[in-house]
């Protein structure tokens, strides 16, 4: 197990980058803790993978160095890092059978036949294939064939680090949910420290115990779960996080209160932003009210999800969602209020201030 | 609708039928005709039975014109089957030099066969040819008209040339069918570039590699043209392989009789190996 750091991590694909736009990883300077899981969620093409894949050494950066344990490992091979890492579609070995496969990565590195044996069944009563093992891994199921590509990672107690890039994406519903929480007790178990690339919310914030938001090449937030919901320092992070996410809305500053449109809001604290071009004002659904009096609205649409409903709302020229709990009923001439406690402000899309 | 029935809808195969009759079934029956009789001036004909059948199967000289052939195919197929995968390993996966390989391997494919003959005839010449010149002037007595060994180099070499390509084509679409991950995977699971061509690349090539030897082995087995140009069959019988030998026992002696029966005999061997390869392939794909 190791501790991580990025010095200064900057990728381009192209040769000869020249400005923030050639590079497909901006700039990432971060530690990351022995033992820790951290889930790296971002949409697509935002440079995750890439960030992955410059840990496990398939991609070498275009600058900055990457540390393990306090060591240089920029230069080195993937087979030197000692690293496990596993891909979005399984990789087994049609032509082995389960147990063969699992040993595949120790026989590789020389491993004596009997410690081999016992590590193998080991992880194969982890991920639950003992029955399997002497069986040709062609012809099992999506799911199985994914457990087969974890057990390949965890066989090697010795490694480094284990990457997940989104490993659960061809994985059923059901079976998502109970691999992720063998994942997490095997984490609590053995301390490995996991990076989790996902663009799911729900998984990486039910994995991780540090959520790592990626946004256009950099890295936008670290925090654990409850402070991205609570404290998103980017506007991405909290329109990203969240179901329906955060609402931003163009604001001007006043003092203590911020004005959107006629109406005025008391900020929680006063903030003076140094000249920002753009100052919006975010505040999650869950945070507003619906009642008979703030400001007027007119609703646009309800949608009842079951547990709670989302109303869509009009202030204004702005929409703003609202959640409302189920047993909750919409006044006629409906008015809301903001909860003081979930306003939080931003300058040029970071946050600058909030409760 | 009320359904109508009759069978009205034969009709519809008619034209296969005549088309199949035309083109295989009444060449083939004639051979059957000629196979079963023994041929006289005058259009006289005699039953024969099994004699003719029983002659070729015990003939020295059909013996040793199937041994030439099998032999032939089977050292074709060690050269080109492992010479074709080497050669899809080391072409690039992308780039320029994709398009420049492509073309380059698919060049031999598109010359006709008796063109390669003579390309060959003439390469091999020690007065004109450049590789019979160049051997000769590094003092090897390079003769494929006179000695068997020269000319059944020669005949091999012109089949690789000619044929390997289709082995490289065949490998290269497995090869990159195979997703990046695959390598990326191997690299982290510490696999030597042996380990990676033993447990991915040799998997993923296994159908196309089954089908490439089905047919190098068809086609060699059925070689006529450009070793009918090169040596004609010679020195003496020593590149006389079945197709040749066919023609003349056909057309040269004109024994209609045994050449019927030799050209059924070979036509069951080709349809058993034909059949072999295909059960042993869709029991690949059952078994995957």
């Amino acid at each position: 197990m190791a501790r991580i750091d990025l010095n200064h991590i900057r990728h381009a694909y192209g040769p000869n980058p020249k400005s923030d736009k050639d590079y497909a990883l901006r700039e990432v300077h971060h530690s990351w803790e022995d033992g820790g899981a951290y889930a790296l969620l971002g949409p697509s093409g935002c440079g995750k993978t890439t960030l992955l894949n410059i840990i496990s050494g398939l991609i070498h950066p275009s600058h900055g160095q990457l540390l393990f344990n306090g060591q240089d490992v920029t230069n080195l091979s993937t087979q030197e890092r000692n690293i496990a890492q596993v891909f979005q579609f399984p990789v087994i070995y049609d032509t082995m059978t389960v147990y063969d496969n699992l040993a595949f990565p120790l026989r590789n590195r020389g491993v004596a036949e009997s410690e081999i044996d016992v590590k193998v069944r080991e992880t194969l009563e982890m991920i639950d294939l003992a029955s399997w093992s002497g069986k040709k891994a062609r012809g099992l199921t999506a799911d199985q064939k994914q457990k087969i590509s974890l057990g390949r990672g965890l066989v090697r107690s010795d490694v480094n680090a284990i990457l997940f890039d989104e490993p659960l994406t061809v994985i059923d519903p059901h079976m998502k949910w109970v691999l992720r929480s063998q994942l997490k007790q095997l984490h609590q178990r053995f301390g490995y420290t996991m990076v989790y690339v996902t663009h799911d919310q729900t998984e990486a914030l039910t994995f991780a115990q540090k959520v790592v938001v990626m946004y256009d090449g950099e890295i936008v937030q670290i925090g654990t779960p409850e402070e991205l919901f609570e404290r998103p320092k980017h506007t991405f992070v909290g329109y990203f996080i969240g179901s329906p996410g955060m609402n931003v809305m163009p604001v001007k500053l006043a003092g203590g209160t911020a004005q959107i449109g006629g109406h005025q809001i008391q900020l929680p604290t006063p903030v003076t932003p140094a000249d920002a071009k753009k100052i919006e004002l975010g505040i999650r659904p869950e945070y507003i009210r619906i009642g008979r009096s703030g400001m007027p609205v007119k609703i646009a649409k309800v949608e009842d999800i079951g547990r709670h409903k989302i109303v869509r709302t009009r202030l204004e020229n702005q929409d703003i969602a609202v959640i409302v709990g189920e047993g909750e009923d919409i006044p006629a001439d409906p008015h809301i209020t903001f909860d003081p406690k979930g306003i939080n402000i931003y300058a040029d899309s970071w946050r600058v201030g909030g409760n | 609708m009320e359904k109508t029935w009759n069978n009205k809808a034969w009709f519809m195969v008619l034209p296969v039928l005549l088309l199949v009759a035309f083109s295989a079934v009444i060449p083939l029956m004639t051979v059957v005709n000629y196979s079963v009789q023994d041929t006289f001036g005058n259009n006289q004909f005699f039953w024969a039975g099994t004699e003719w059948f029983t002659e070729m199967l015990t003939s020295e000289r059909f013996h040793s014109a199937l041994g030439r052939n099998l032999f032939f195919s089977f050292i074709i197929l060690l050269i080109e089957i492992p010479l074709g995968i080497v050669i899809a390993l080391n072409m690039p996966r992308k780039g320029w030099g994709v398009p420049v390989c492509l073309v380059l391997m698919a060049l031999p494919l598109l010359i006709p066969w008796n063109v390669v003959g003579t390309i060959w005839q003439v390469f091999g010449r020690v007065d004109i040819g450049l590789l019979g010149h160049t051997l000769e002037r590094l003092g090897i007595n390079y003769n494929y008209v006179q000695n068997p060994m020269h000319a059944w180099f020669t005949v091999i070499i012109m089949d690789v040339w000619h044929w390997t390509s289709l082995v490289v084509l065949l490998c290269y679409a497995g090869l990159v069918s195979i997703p990046d991950a695959f390598y990326q995977a191997a690299k982290i699971d510490g696999a030597s570039r042996w380990a990676v061509f033993r447990y991915i690349q040799l998997p993923k090539m296994n159908r196309v590699l089954l089908i490439a030897v089905l047919l190098r082995f068809m086609d060699s087995f059925m070689i006529y043209t450009e070793p009918f140009v090169v040596t004609g069959g010679g020195p003496g019988n020593s590149t006389t392989f079945l197709s040749i030998d066919l023609v003349k026992m056909a057309v040269g002696q004109f024994d209609l009789g045994p050449a019927a029966a030799m050209s059924l005999i070979y036509f069951l061997i080709i349809l058993l190996m034909s059949w072999v390869f295909y059960t042993v392939m869709t029991n690949y794909d059952a078994e995957r």
